[in-house]
């Protein structure tokens, strides 16, 4: 031990010794990143009113509350609807956008480019904001359609994004060869270049996911009436007073995001 | 003009159609960022030069000066976001060169602590700090059984508790790009400073961080920017008594349905952000700001 304080921790001969505080320091911190969202696992299992660390006795009993709550159900239900619709409709047309803006050498290419980032930079209540004035337009507020294409929206970019720094390790020519062999540009497409980025397509996937899952600030104003979502009905919750249904709620989402995580972790394990 | 002249101008009308057809792959992400981001948002635009009387006006930014209320918000949301930023540089900076420093294995491992937040439910987030920092929370009864302090603290429903979720929920932004930049720095620039005769001190300042600003300043611009138009976090921490720009917005909206006020804020916050984005885009690539890659 004391050897290894002597022993050099870089380049520049400073000592493990008196790096020690940026180690303590480090881990502290680490520590905070990760603890306080993860304590809310254990007080769920509680069975008392006021959330307590560790709990006196343990329970489902916010756990019942949750699944026995039809309107806790239903907003489940259309946030998850809402999700894997996300998925299926912006992972397709974000990985298009991706190949087009990759293939055609345009010189427009780079202003596309950066418009289909730009739901990443604009404020998201200003997204929110414009999305429900123009939702009552299109009479669509409300609507899970309309959740689908918000939330589509803001899921493009990180599509984008993933698949296109993806693309940019693929070597088009091998594209180039089948066409050259006599397959139409979208077979060559469908059998070469796509089975060479798929890690970077499931990713954008559980990333599309995710973004639609999560998402808070759109929700509060295009969904409700029936089809209100699980964020939406955790904000007006968390606003009033602290129900530990939430911390069953909770529970359930970081679960939900570690298995997707997971399996980023896996699938990613490709070259992107 | 010679057949093989009319050869090739007919392949290069060919390869522009390609191109053409190929970019039209494009149009259906293009045609939903329009329709859902751009001509709303461009309708928003309209609406905060149209007073209510209905002509053209500049109304509703007249009134973001003149009246005392609207400068508190602007005041606050950026006390918020410099305070934020400032407490993410501090805490983040020496975490990512700590994580930096490690072997790849274990740098992997404690990016993991890093990354596992990121993609953590915001609202989540925000709601465990709530459960902890209120009155009766952990934070205030273990402080007390270990005789810390003897009455509760306050440390939600105000400034503290915003910048606690705050600064939680930035710092994987900041960490994210500093890191990166942190490794690209090439280890033989420091033996070299060090065989000059240089302290680790003076090496440390003078070499490795002057190279790991980029990614410095990149994550200083987006934890800035995403403050600004932050919601969710103040709404819940701050109990009422932050109010940011965001939230005046969707208070204006969702109480006094005054289109014109809401939409003058929006297009403050917007040039604010499209200001500070060129900036940081003239230093760093704006997709790698945003941790994507990672």
């Amino acid at each position: 031990m004391l050897n290894w304080l002597k022993s050099p921790a870089s380049e520049t001969q400073v000592t493990h010794g008196q790096r020690l505080w940026l180690y303590l320091f480090a881990a502290v911190i680490m520590m905070l990143l990760v603890l306080p969202t993860l304590i809310v696992i254990p007080m769920s299992f509680s069975d008392s009113q006021y959330l307590e660390f560790p709990p006196e006795t343990w329970s489902l009993r916010w756990y019942r509350n949750y699944f026995g709550s039809a309107e806790w159900m239903q907003a489940t239900a259309t946030s998850l609807k809402t999700a894997v619709l996300t998925m299926l409709v912006a992972t397709p047309i974000g990985v298009l956008a991706a190949y087009a803006l990759h293939a055609s050498r345009l010189p427009y290419i780079r202003a596309a480019f950066v418009l289909l980032i730009t739901p990443m930079m604009v404020p998201v209540v200003l997204i929110a904001v414009g999305a429900f004035y123009a939702y009552v337009k299109l009479q669509i507020l409300y609507t899970i359609t309309g959740l689908v294409l918000a939330h589509s929206l803001l899921a493009i970019p990180l599509v984008v994004i993933v698949t296109g720094s993806a693309l940019q390790g693929f070597d088009m020519n091998l594209e180039q060869a089948a066409r050259s062999l006599g397959a139409p540009r979208w077979r060559a497409f469908l059998t070469i270049t796509l089975p060479q980025i798929r890690f970077a397509v499931v990713t954008s996937m559980l990333l599309s996911f995710l973004a639609s899952f999560d998402e808070v600030v759109i929700a509060m104003f295009i969904s409700g009436g029936d089809n209100p979502t699980l964020t939406r009905n955790m904000f007006n919750a968390l606003r009033d007073q602290i129900d530990p249904t939430i911390a069953a709620i909770s529970t359930i989402m970081i679960l939900i995001t570690t298995v997707m995580m997971v399996l980023v972790a896996i699938f990613g394990r490709g070259k992107t | 003009m010679s057949v093989t002249d009319l050869h090739a101008a007919g392949l290069r009308r060919d390869e522009r159609l390609e191109r053409w057809k190929l970019f039209g792959l494009a149009s259906p992400a293009i045609l939903l960022v329009l329709v859902v981001l751009v001509i709303p948002v461009g309708w928003l635009f309209y609406v905060s030069f149209v007073g209510a009387d209905g002509n053209f006006s500049l109304e509703n930014y007249e009134r973001m000066v003149s009246r005392k209320s609207y400068l508190r918000i602007f005041v606050t949301t950026f006390q918020v976001s410099i305070l934020t930023t400032a407490l993410c540089i501090v805490i983040g900076y020496p975490l990512a060169y700590f994580i930096s420093q490690l072997p790849t294995r274990w740098a992997n491992l404690c990016l993991v602590t890093v990354l596992l937040p990121f993609w953590t439910s915001l609202l989540v987030r925000t709601y465990a700090w709530l459960v902890l920092l209120q009155k009766q929370g952990l934070v205030n009864q273990w402080a007390i059984s270990l005789g810390l302090w003897d009455e509760p603290l306050k440390f939600v429903h105000n400034m503290t508790g915003t910048l606690i979720g705050m600064v939680h929920i930035m710092l994987p932004f900041l960490i994210l790009p500093v890191y990166g930049a942190m490794r690209a720095i090439d280890k033989d620039y420091l033996k070299a400073a060090s065989n000059l005769g240089a302290s680790p001190r003076r090496a440390f300042w003078t070499v490795f961080f002057p190279l790991s600003t980029p990614g410095l300043f990149a994550g200083s611009l987006m934890v800035f920017v995403l403050c600004l138009g932050f919601f969710v976090t103040p709404a819940v921490l701050g109990g009422g008594r932050v109010i940011m720009v965001s939230m005046k917005i969707v208070s204006n909206i969702e109480l006094f349905v005054n289109w014109g006020a809401a939409s003058s804020l929006g297009v403050v916050l917007l040039v604010l952000t499209v200001i500070i984005l060129w900036i940081a885009s003239r230093f760093t690539r704006l997709e790698q700001m945003a941790g994507g890659g990672h």
